[in-house]
């Protein structure tokens, strides 16, 4: 007989259940005040496209604090790798530069295995897209967007060009800082987040109607990454770390498996 | 000065912006990148369950639908069961039916479309049915963080009127801008809605 096999009644069943602290999966709040309000009329694009009733605050059922998963199938061997994911006939043109960060939650620990997606316009400023009529030109070997799936620990990184600011019509002299969209997913469907990152010392931040949408001084901040010498590669490639922090999530057991912890 | 909590801050969102096909479908951009896409279309031929077209329109206070606007669904399978580990329900899971899907609306007709198949209800924690649902989000320029809300089946009647997120809108006269139409068309069922970010339509957005 097999000594590890388990009683077939827990003798605990007919005791009054104790006192444990599980939570029910569920995130935290979300704190609203960290992001831009919907209405932003200095963002004019917000202007008719911003809800004016207020949102119906939902407790996390299993629709919430479930989500997609994805794995290294869905991925290419070069998806993080935008200098060489659209290579035609030589590397593009810009400044080489690697970008690199965690994925956390608001306890502080990694989101392991999670989608982490990118784009970004080229050196010049243009995106590789139908609709952009910037007239910067297209870059032959550029396609600007990659996606890495996080490791244990939450890390991920990826290869590029440094983007270039470009023009806008909101006021008629408007420019983007230059930047990086990010895509992230996290456990579950209510910690999608998409968000833009700043590279630091960069002078239209401050003036940029996008970036002012957000209340918050110190969120402002954290979507800039600062210049990371100790992870760039000599003679080769500068780098900036940005980590992302997504809704922070209570506890949940279950098959003897700690979700969230 | 009490111990400090020290959580950090969740990350601010900023807009997708016009140009967010680049990164998530990039074939909408114009071009071709990687090996392997995301897409629409959500079910394969293994697929159980009645298979359906959810079809729809995002418009904004000037009453135009967006051109620009992209979409993600994320839902149960035929049984009601979500592939994710924290769904610990009986359902049976499909390895193969992801639940989820994106798609970016037509640069002419701003129509939005999946194909995918009616989920089955959903049992919540306190044990109630939730009427079967599929959970939208919603990013586009000019929306500076993603948002939440349901689709409902508007064949679903008996089942909608118990559903415990439906009673909680109030007035209930909003619950009717949740529920998507069906129709048959060419021998297709078709779902379809209409998100209205503005005006007496409004449709009622969640802070999940």
């Amino acid at each position: 007989m097999n000594a590890q096999a388990p009683a077939l009644r827990d003798p605990r069943l007919n005791r009054p259940e104790p006192f444990t602290l599980l939570g029910d999966g569920g995130f935290f709040q979300r704190d609203r005040s960290m992001h831009p309000t919907a209405h932003a009329p200095g963002y004019k694009s917000s202007v008719l496209r911003s809800p004016r009733q207020a949102l119906l605050s939902l407790e996390n059922s299993v629709s919430e604090i479930t989500g997609p998963v994805f794995g290294h199938n869905d991925l290419g061997p070069l998806d993080n790798d935008l200098i060489r994911n659209y290579a035609k006939d030589g590397d593009p043109v810009g400044e080489r530069i690697i970008v690199h960060g965690r994925v956390l939650d608001e306890t502080g620990r990694g989101v392991p295995n999670t989608l982490v997606e990118f784009w970004q316009a080229n050196a010049g400023g243009r995106y590789r897209h139908k609709k952009d009529t910037y007239l910067a030109p297209i870059d032959p070997n550029f396609g600007g967007c990659g996606r890495a799936l996080t490791d244990d620990t939450g890390y991920y990184y990826f290869r590029t060009v440094k983007p270039g600011p470009y023009p806008w019509r909101n006021y008629v002299n408007s420019w983007r800082p230059a930047h990086i969209h990010f895509s992230v997913f996290g456990s579950g469907f209510a910690q999608r987040l998409i968000t833009q990152m700043y590279f630091e010392g960069d002078p239209l931040i401050s003036v940029c109607p996008i970036l002012t949408t957000i209340p918050d001084k110190d969120a402002l901040d954290r979507l800039v990454a600062p210049l990371d010498l100790n992870a760039s590669t000599p003679f080769d490639s500068l780098a900036y770390r940005f980590d992302i922090v997504l809704r922070g999530q209570r506890s949940t057991y279950f098959e003897n498996r700690t979700a969230g912890n | 000065m009490p111990q400090l909590l020290n959580y950090l801050k969740e990350t601010a969102s900023q807009t997708a912006g016009p140009y967010v096909h680049i990164g998530l479908i990039p074939a909408m951009a114009g071009f071709d990148i990687f090996e392997k896409n995301f897409s629409n279309v959500l079910v394969t031929p293994n697929t159980k369950g009645e298979c359906i077209t959810l079809e729809g329109n995002v418009v904004d206070g000037s009453g135009t639908p967006l051109r620009d606007v992209l979409l993600e669904i994320w839902q149960a399978n035929a049984a009601g069961r979500y592939n994710h580990p924290a769904d610990r329900s009986a359902g049976r899971l499909e390895e193969d039916f992801r639940g989820w899907g994106r798609a970016g609306s037509d640069f002419e007709s701003g129509l939005v479309t999946f194909d995918t198949i009616k989920p089955g209800a959903i049992t919540d924690k306190a044990g109630r049915k939730c009427a079967p649902h599929v959970n939208l989000w919603i990013v586009a320029r000019g929306i500076n963080i993603g948002l939440n809300t349901r689709l409902y089946f508007s064949d679903e009647e008996a089942a909608n009127a118990i559903d415990p997120v439906l009673n909680l809108v109030e007035p209930a006269v909003r619950r009717k801008t949740l529920i998507a139409t069906r129709n048959e068309r060419a021998g297709k069922v078709v779902y379809s809605f209409t998100i209205n970010l503005q005006g007496p339509e409004e449709t009622v957005f969640f802070d999940v």
